[in-house]
């Protein structure tokens, strides 16, 4: 248990908190969820992009009422814009008005221009060491594109949650931050940085969850087109796309048809609005037309065969 | 329900064989399953699994694994490890090495290939099949003979002085230089520090480069059969020699093999690439090969600035799918497309086949071989600067053009 003393105790809590914040989740999550929480150890997110893997963790910090603090991994991604680094500006200054107050002793000097006055906290220094001192869900944001020594970098951090900074020594967190890493596996993340975490593969949702998913997320939105957006996306999974479209698409593009003021699908209008749910030229190509209509006619038998509410 | 220390003892066991059946589990990770147990309701039967999942799975490839195993262990937890790992191992053919999901869907395509009598399976029974696939093609295996000490040190040197026809690539971090670059500000305020206030002496950092990523996809039909075990040879010094190789091997399916050719011991390696390829010198199936690679790991391989080095002669045999579409998405995943074509041994050779000339407009550079018989020639026609080089990636797109005048 972490001091701040409001981690959920059960799984059964942990769906309600993220429940409370919009964010449908099965009980597997809820209990990866859980297990990271109580355990004080990292949550690796795995899965196609557009699943909510993001945003458990931007769930997690408002439900738990704690800080978000982003790092969006990119390759490149260094010490100097992850960790920390020196003002280097307010260094030369504070030199020069040295020189200029006769100053001479040299390591007094070193001392005063290397101490965390001069330091700038980057988001994982923040999150080990929060100003207000109230620990932060910290969201590590596709690792997979950060380059692997700084994945080699993140395993100090992430077992021990402390940060060596060379000229001022090692800095702990007094209460470590909860900790959200996603991945989309452009790359693969080594298996160090895995056995630290607790693992958990978001799929894509069946039926009955994504329409309790989009439902909650567009509230406004009439339930027959619900349930037709919903089952035309999850048959569009079972074709041979280049992407598949991910539940984000599904809330997208229903909000986009609220907004051109549909309440039905139509072929005319799944051919304007497929570039919502699919992101790539070929896959739209493939899908416009003939292809959308008989998924639209099979929707339809389907949804004609098994009338809900 | 079981005490406390029953549970613990049963939790090890099953611990032990997921083990067997490929998980990497240490100590440690059992330990972390029994403290994550300790968390939920271990009665809830859900919660019980999940927990376990979220504490030992660690890679999508193995929830099925894990499913399975915990299927059998929990029926009957008190049976001896080793006949449950028998029983899963006989059910599902489950080697050490890792199932992906792919994999199993190749199964399921392999047995639609193989115009098998189809029945509906219970559901049970299709997961089985779904795992079950080693035995579903009756294919070649290869045996490659024992590499000489000689041919060895050759591949070494060879792959020493080996250039890839792809500009390295320039990375956001930065390495301290002596000459001119830009400011290092850390080691300038630090030497201004050492030196005395009155001067600050400049130091210099520049942006590190390091080499592109490649994504080998080597053609092993029988067209190809005479180079074979040369190329294997190249591309296991390749895997050996730098970070971010993959290796795919394609007949008339896609096999990942960056696995197999990071063994150090090339015999070793050659050893498992002709138990583990079923495909060897048969036909080719270019399209099919190539959507695959692209649906399945083109996102997973080709980011962060991958160049692919396409090696086959183009003869395809596939009549279904579109080779010039597969081609073109290729292009636009990788950053750039090296294709190198061993079939120019002929020098009147003519783009004639309906393959290659799908293939052509698609490629960065193209690298015909006249004479590849030895791993020498290889290095050469991809290193050397008498391959066709597009300035640009637009004008790349029509390499078709230097064919002509590679033939001449």
């Amino acid at each position: 248990m972490t001091e701040s003393g409001n981690v959920p105790g059960s799984v059964d809590s942990v769906l309600e908190l993220l429940a409370g914040q919009s964010y449908i989740a099965d009980r597997a999550l809820a209990t990866a969820v859980h297990l990271s929480l109580t355990l004080n150890r990292p949550l690796l997110l795995e899965g196609e992009a557009g699943v909510g893997k993001t945003e458990v963790g931007k769930v997690l910090a408002k439900g738990l009422g704690r800080r978000l603090i982003r790092l969006q991994c990119y390759e490149g991604l260094d010490v100097a814009s992850a960790v920390y680094e020196w003002d280097y500006a307010r260094q030369m200054i504070e030199i020069r008005l040295a020189e200029a107050s006769g100053q001479t002793d040299r390591s007094r000097i070193e001392r005063d221009l290397f101490s965390e006055k001069f330091l700038i906290r980057r988001p994982l220094l923040e999150a080990i060491q929060p100003s207000d001192g109230i620990a932060p869900v910290l969201l590590i944001d596709e690792l997979d594109r950060a380059d692997e020594p700084f994945e080699a970098f993140l395993l100090e951090l992430l077992s021990d949650f402390q940060i060596t900074v060379p000229e001022l020594g090692t800095l702990k967190a007094e209460e470590p931050p909860v900790v959200v890493i996603t991945s989309n596996r452009t790359r693969e993340i080594h298996d160090a940085l895995r056995r630290r975490c607790f693992y958990y593969w978001l799929d894509y949702p069946d039926a009955a969850r994504e329409l309790e998913i989009v439902r909650v997320r567009v509230p406004e939105a009439a339930a027959s087109l619900l349930r037709q957006v919903v089952a035309f996306v999850q048959q569009l999974r079972s074709v041979e796309l280049f992407k598949l479209p991910g539940v984000a698409e599904s809330i997208d593009w229903t909000r986009a048809l609220m907004a051109l003021g549909k309440d039905e699908l139509d072929g005319a209008t799944i051919d304007e609005t497929l570039g919502v749910l699919l992101k790539y030229e070929d896959d739209v190509g493939r899908i416009r037309g003939a292809q959308a209509q008989a998924t639209l006619a099979e929707v339809q038998r389907e949804l004609a065969a098994a009338p809900s509410e | 329900m079981p005490s406390e220390t029953v549970l613990a003892e049963r939790v090890t066991r099953f611990g032990r064989l997921l083990r067997g059946a490929g998980l990497k589990l240490g100590p440690g990770q059992i330990l972390e399953g029994i403290e994550a147990l300790s968390e939920v309701v271990v009665t809830d039967r859900r919660e019980f699994y999940w927990a376990l999942h979220a504490a030992w799975v660690k890679r999508g490839e193995d929830r099925d694994v894990f499913r399975e195993a915990f299927r059998l262990f929990w029926r009957q937890p008190d049976r001896p490890v080793n006949r449950v790992l028998e029983e899963l191992l006989a059910l599902s053919r489950i080697t050490p090495e890792r199932r992906s999901p792919q994999s199993q869907k190749r199964v399921l395509d392999a047995l639609d290939d193989e115009k098998r009598p189809k029945r509906e399976l219970r559901a049970e029974e299709a997961d089985v099949v779904r795992l079950a696939f080693s035995d579903v093609e009756v294919l070649r295996q290869k045996d490659f003979e024992q590499m000489s000490s000689a041919e060895l040190r050759e591949a070494q040197r060879l792959i020493a002085r080996f250039r890839f026809p792809v500009r390295d690539l320039q990375t956001r971090r930065w390495t301290p230089v002596t000459g001119r670059g830009a400011i290092d500000m850390r080691r300038t305020m630090r030497a201004s520090l050492r030196q005395g206030l009155d001067h600050i002496p400049l130091r210099w950092r520049r942006r590190k480069t390091r080499p592109p990523g490649i994504v080998a996809l080597c053609d092993i039909s029988g067209s190809m059969a005479g180079y074979t075990r040369m190329l294997i040879r190249f591309l296991h010094a390749l895997s050996n020699d730098r970070e971010q190789v993959h290796t795919f091997l394609f007949g008339t399916r896609l096999s990942n093999v960056t696995r197999a050719l990071r063994h150090r011991d090339v015999d070793v390696a050659l050893a498992e690439l002709g138990a583990r390829v079923r495909d060897w010198d048969g036909g080719t199936r270019i399209s099919s090969c190539l959507r695959r690679f692209n649906r399945e790991w083109s996102r997973r391989v080709l980011a962060q600035g991958a160049s692919v080095l396409l090696i086959t002669d183009g003869l395809d045999r596939d009549e279904t799918g579109s080779l010039e579409g597969e081609m073109a998405r290729l292009q636009r995943s990788a950053r750039r497309v090296v294709w190198l074509n061993p079939l120019l041994r002929y020098a009147d050779f003519q783009p004639q086949a309906r393959g290659i000339r799908a293939m052509l407009p698609h490629v960065d550079d193209f690298r015909p071989a006249h004479n590849l018989v030895s791993l020498e020639a290889l290095a050469s026609a991809l290193g050397g600067q008498h391959g066709q080089r597009p300035a640009g990636r637009t004008s790349g797109r029509s390499a078709s053009a230097s064919l002509s005048a590679a033939a001449e």
